[in-house]
């Protein structure tokens, strides 16, 4: 008689494993990334080497020297190293990268326990933290020689001036190096969401609640709202790339599906905040990682009741 | 002589009040952005700390169980309004950085502590060694974390510049979130120096951090099938 072998779950495994999962999020930033090495020069595609290197080294040493398994091959940090650069502006010294990365890897990840532990994105609070700590050489946006202005068009539209949309949807205009071009993005986005790497949840209510806030905000200010205007909120900024990129990582947002709505309009309400009353253009990044914080509230919040358990609630009442 | 050594021993490392006993961590915060503003919080909280314990050692006797706590907040007050009036007679710049700390220091939760643990149930010796021991440690816990955050965030050593002339401020350190980091640092340095010291740890763990390994060698979990 055939021996039967008892177990207790998983019983059926998934091939789907961390390092595909970073694989295609790689594959889905690589246009944007390279349509930024093109446009910025060689010294963006420096400051990603710089990036993704310095993470990597970061998890291995600190490993090694911990004697912890060694977990570099998972791509994970390379995911945040390209994102730390995504979000970075050309401009940048060399060292800024190569602190970015090990600030984001060994203080906001690998302290808290490595992969699936961190209680907010590495990558944008290594930003945040570069924007606090350097704030002079991290507002510096490249000066182009091709381009009209060296502005970013968020600025642009915060002094009243259009912007095209012709080079808000290419991306040649001023910015960090992978979230200047929306169509890049979307082409990443639409590979990510084909894959179903990520559900478009998230990202959708990101970019929808900050234009919605944004046009709100706006007209309370008694300013008159164009469409202009808000297609530079929208493309302009790190808006787009924050929202599918950065918004989506797996162990920062929340679970559930209200979570996730949740989620994404919290992001969209702070951005909005930021960007209409304070001093900043930008605040997708600050915006991610205050909803970060709040992803553990939100999802105990918005947790599934197990099928069943509505009859019996209803019969004790 | 053995129990004032021990009490010196007890508040710098065993028990300091910032690493161990995490108490005072409203002054530990705010006001440690420079090494000399820690070095100030520090000996103003020391002073406060030996002759409170030595008083309230003292008075113990005399103090009633049921108003102690009242009897305690006055001699502190007493004391700390005495270092108040002599910080703002003869050290006008420390007294204005540290401002609104120097009164707080009547509620410093490590001077009613001592009292409360210590003082009122210990003779005066070796209750001012206790006192003394908690501030000194205190003391240099806080003149460490401002030093560092100075260093990093100013590229200053006590005002005097240290760095290099490349060598960018990282000025976050000098904000609320550089006190956590460095204070966090240093518990952990510490915490991992008194750990060594103790008992070595466990060859191999695994912290049940599941999505490190997951593979077959886990046995979180796992059915023995030994029985048959």
């Amino acid at each position: 008689m055939k021996t039967l072998n008892v177990s207790i779950s998983p019983h059926i495994r998934s091939s789907k494993t961390t390092s595909k999962v970073m694989l295609d999020v790689i594959i889905a930033m690589s246009p944007a990334m390279i349509f930024g090495y093109f446009y910025f020069g060689w010294y963006a595609l420096l400051i990603s080497v710089l990036s993704v290197s310095s993470c990597v080294l970061t998890e291995f040493v600190y490993e090694k020297l911990m004697k912890l398994p060694v977990t570099i091959g998972d791509l994970s940090a390379v995911v945040t190293g390209l994102v730390l650069a995504m979000c970075l502006y050309s401009t940048a010294p060399w060292w800024i990268p190569v602190v970015g990365g090990v600030f984001a890897i060994l203080v906001v990840k690998l302290i808290f326990g490595g992969i699936g532990q961190n209680i907010m994105n590495p990558a944008l609070t290594a930003r945040c933290f570069l924007l606090l700590s350097f704030s002079r050489i991290m507002t510096t946006y490249p000066t182009l020689t091709d381009a009209v202005s060296s502005a970013t068009p968020l600025s642009l539209a915060a002094q009243g001036q259009p912007v095209s949309y012709a080079e808000m949807f290419l991306g040649t205009h001023s910015g960090s190096i992978g979230e200047t071009s929306a169509i890049a993005i979307l082409i990443g986005a639409a590979y990510l969401l084909i894959r179903r790497v990520i559900s478009p949840r998230i990202p959708l209510c990101v970019i929808g609640s900050t234009v919605a806030f944004v046009a709100l905000f706006t007209l309370m200010k008694g300013e008159t709202v164009t469409l202009n205007y808000l297609a530079v909120h929208l493309t302009g900024g790190g808006l787009l790339a924050g929202a599918v990129f950065m918004a989506t990582d797996y162990t920062t947002s929340p679970v559930t599906s209200w979570g996730r709505i949740i989620y994404g309009i919290t992001i969209g309400l702070i951005t909005a905040v930021i960007r209409c009353f304070g001093g900043s253009f930008e605040g997708i990044s600050f915006a991610i990682i205050t909803a970060n914080l709040l992803t553990p509230i939100i999802e105990k919040l918005t947790y599934p009741k197990p099928l069943g358990t509505y009859g019996r609630k209803a019969e004790k009442k | 002589m053995k129990k004032p050594i021990e009490r010196l021993y007890n508040g710098i490392i065993k028990e300091n009040p910032t690493f161990v006993l995490m108490l005072g961590m409203c002054p530990t915060l705010a006001v440690t952005t420079s090494a000399i503003n820690g070095l100030g919080m520090g000996l103003s909280t020391c002073a406060v700390l030996i002759m409170s314990n030595l008083i309230i050692s003292l008075l113990r006797k005399i103090i009633p169980d049921r108003v102690r706590m009242p009897a305690y907040i006055v001699i502190v007050a007493s004391l700390v309004t005495v270092v108040d009036l002599l910080m703002q007679a003869y050290v006008r710049g420390l007294y204005a950085a540290l401002g609104l700390y120097i009164p707080l220091i009547v509620v410093n939760c490590i001077i009613l502590g001592r009292a409360e643990s210590y003082a009122s149930k210990n003779p005066p010796l070796s209750s001012l060694f206790d006192g003394l021991g908690m501030g000194v440690g205190f003391t240099l816990a806080l003149t460490a974390i401002g030093l560092i955050r100075e260093l990093i965030g100013k590229g200053t050593v006590f005002g005097i510049n240290v760095m290099p002339g490349f060598y960018e401020p990282v000025s976050i350190m000098i904000m609320a979130p550089g006190a956590f980091f460095v204070l966090a640092a240093l518990c952990a340095v510490r915490n991992a120096v008194m750990q060594k010291r103790n008992k070595p740890l466990p060859e191999k763990y695994c912290n049940g951090c599941c999505a490190s390994c997951m593979d077959d060698s886990c046995t979180i979990g796992k059915r023995e099938d030994k029985e048959e």
